[in-house]
């Protein structure tokens, strides 16, 4: 994979030069400290001091709701309005695992054309970051990504280093080469080998991600599970932020004044009440504790059996996310025994305070 | 991009296809026959599917729900369908009159594996909707009759207006090569000439079981699942060769909206049909 180093002034110059080709979406700060990727017009007003948006860049490929189809009863007219060409710039190592793992589960057996039609469109370029308290994608092996990337630049201060990983991705430099330099100093490769020095270094938290499949199956009937029932509030935040998961709920509704019906797509949670519920009253997973339990089976150990892997990628956003601190990190500091009681601790302490 | 995906607009998984309702009646109080052919007959004709599998079914502005086909493939052309009124999308199902459009999509899932079948006796047991995914079977194999060794209809419901196919079954009744026993959990009409009691108390009827060469179906309520199982298991059926097909929740019915999902398995893509091995292995299964 070919590198090449950019001065860190070039940058504006390079985005305006790609924002002619594509619609460029890159991390807007919105808050005290939350961000989102958003549609940029204005550079300035690109935040690259992030460390996770709110939601994950699934949410660029597969919108919250779309529609898949105008339909009528004698004709249904598929509708990829949602799929254009994109370019998405500043995604972390993490989040173009979690598309990877996306690629994968919708590709799998049946292929899914409203998401990878979508993904053909979009060019991924990632951006280095730095891990706050709640990055676990040192354990999951999601810090450093070798693919999923058309550009990858490596924020180094004053210059950027960028992997060129794919010909569309090297198309984009040659758009402006001389905004790119070929030649690498000596200098330059130590600044690099020091900064993934002192980033690996900078983590803070871990898991035992490599041993979760065997305890979620070794845990299976443990205690623990009522309890993480009992505190859940069922309200869905875990899934929405996650950048690996998927589901989805199909809508049909007559568009008022015309003939047509919108068939739409819209996200969906697997710890929602009703999530397994069907028409005449069954519910296959009525329980809090169940649908919990069915949400991290699904990710640490499922997702092995057919893609070789689990679906957690480390982002850290359903630990800044779930109000009631059931997360990855607790969770799997519950199974291991680490600390059994990791998330009633946190929660009764926040009650009491 | 990276990745070498295939799927293109053209190429839909989840585009229904028109499809008319041909002819629908009720077999009981809340649940209606349907007759459906795909309008385009050389679509019509094409629809290939197996015992067991089902189909995604569009009733434009009330959405999409899963139904399993309740005809045999041996008799294409015409898609049938048992199904109850008992949501959004059979609601409005119910509302529509014969030659009025549906959509439709599919078939889905795994099927009854009917060649390893071929030779063996097979023990069919129904519970009340479980007769919808089970009738195509049991017509397969009475359209195919020299193919399998002896085969035995277990049926039962709540009260005899509640059983599904009848009629149907009476007549079947009368064949020399269908050992058919139909029961109901009370008789509320006085005229019932069948067994009484829950469909577990028809299988002392069963005489002569060679287990090693048997095949046990079943699809019923929740519930029923355990009690035939046991009965299955007790007459030695091997438990490869105890078959049975779920329910769950499927709004795409190819492994992608997530609904159906039971531990790494999708019930869309790796059911609806089941072994009793499979229920060893997946704890959420029964």
């Amino acid at each position: 994979m070919k590198i090449v180093k950019m001065k860190r002034e070039n940058l504006s110059s390079f985005l305006e030069a790609i924002s002619r080709e594509a619609e460029l979406w890159a991390p807007v700060k919105k808050g005290v400290d939350t961000h989102a990727f958003q549609v940029v017009k204005d550079f300035s007003e690109i935040d690259l001091n992030y460390t996770r948006t709110i939601l994950p860049p699934r949410k660029i490929l597969v919108p919250s709701r779309f529609n898949m189809f105008q339909a009528t009863k004698t004709e249904y007219t598929p509708d990829f309005s949602h799929v254009s060409n994109k370019i998405i710039f500043g995604i972390h190592p993490c989040d173009i695992s979690g598309l990877l793992t996306m690629d994968k589960f919708y590709s799998y057996a049946i292929e899914d054309p409203y998401y990878l039609e979508s993904r053909k469109k979009a060019m991924i370029l990632g951006h280095s970051c730095w891990p706050d308290e709640h990055c676990l994608c040192k354990s999951t092996n999601t810090h450093i990504v070798e693919e999923g990337y058309d550009l990858f630049f490596t924020d180094l201060k004053d210059f950027y280093l960028v992997w060129i990983g794919s010909t569309q991705g090297d198309d984009l430099i040659r758009l402006v080469p001389d905004l790119f330099e070929g030649e690498i100093a000596d200098q330059d490769i130590q600044r690099f080998m020091q900064w993934r020095e002192d980033r690996d270094k900078a983590y803070s938290s871990e898991i035992n991600f490599v041993a979760m499949a065997d305890l979620m199956e070794l845990r299976y009937n443990d205690p623990v599970w009522a309890k993480l029932g009992e505190a859940c509030l069922a309200c869905g935040s875990c899934t929405n932020v996650c950048p690996t998961c998927n589901c989805y709920n199909v809508e049909d509704r007559p568009v008022l004044g015309a003939e047509h019906s919108n068939i739409s797509r819209c996200w969906d949670a697997c710890t929602l009440e009703n999530y397994s519920g069907v028409a005449g009253g069954e519910n296959f997973r009525e329980k809090r504790a169940d649908r919990l339990k069915l949400w991290y089976t699904h990710k640490l150990q499922a997702y092995i059996s057919k893609y070789g892997k689990p679906a957690c990628v480390g982002c850290g956003r359903c630990i800044a996310t779930c109000p009631v601190d059931i997360n990855i990190k607790t969770v799997s500091d519950s199974l291991d025994g680490a600390n059994p009681d990791a998330f009633w601790n946190r929660l009764s302490q926040e009650v009491t305070k | 991009m990276n990745g070498t995906q295939k799927a293109t607009k053209s190429d839909n998984p989840f585009l229904p296809e028109p499809a008319r309702i041909v002819r629908t009646y009720p077999l009981t109080e809340d649940v209606n026959f349907f007759q459906i052919r795909i309008a385009d007959m050389e679509k019509a004709l094409g629809f290939s599917y197996q015992t067991g599998q089902f189909a995604m079914m569009t009733v434009l502005g009330a959405g999409e729900a899963p139904f399993s086909i309740s005809s045999t493939p041996s008799r294409p052309g015409l898609l049938e369908f048992c199904i109850r009124k008992a949501g959004t999308v059979t609601n409005a199902l119910f509302n529509l009159k014969e030659n009025d459009l549906v959509g439709l999509r599919g078939p889905y899932g795994t099927g009854f594996p009917v060649d390893k079948m071929q030779g063996k006796d097979i023990i069919i047991v129904m519970g009340g909707l479980g007769a919808a995914p089970l009738r195509s079977v049991l017509l397969y194999c009475l359209d195919n009759r020299d193919q399998f060794g002896r085969v035995i209809l277990l049926h039962g419901a709540k009260r005899p207006a509640e059983m599904l196919f009848l009629e149907e079954q009476l007549e079947l009744k009368g064949r020399d090569d269908l050992e058919c026993h139909l029961t109901v959990d009370s008789d509320d009409t006085g005229q019932w000439t069948e067994g009484t009691g829950v469909v577990t108390t028809l299988f002392p009827k069963l005489e002569g079981i060679d287990p090693e060469n048997t095949f046990g179906l079943v699809c019923g309520p929740p519930i029923m699942y355990k009690f035939v199982l046991q009965e299955f298991l007790k007459l030695d059926i091997p438990k490869d060769q105890i078959l049975m097909t779920l329910e769950r929740r499927m709004k795409c019915g190819v492994g992608k909206c997530g609904h159906c999902a039971i531990d790494y398995i999708y019930t869309c893509l790796d059911g609806p049909v089941f072994s009793y091995w499979d229920v060893i292995h997946m704890r959420e299964l029964i």
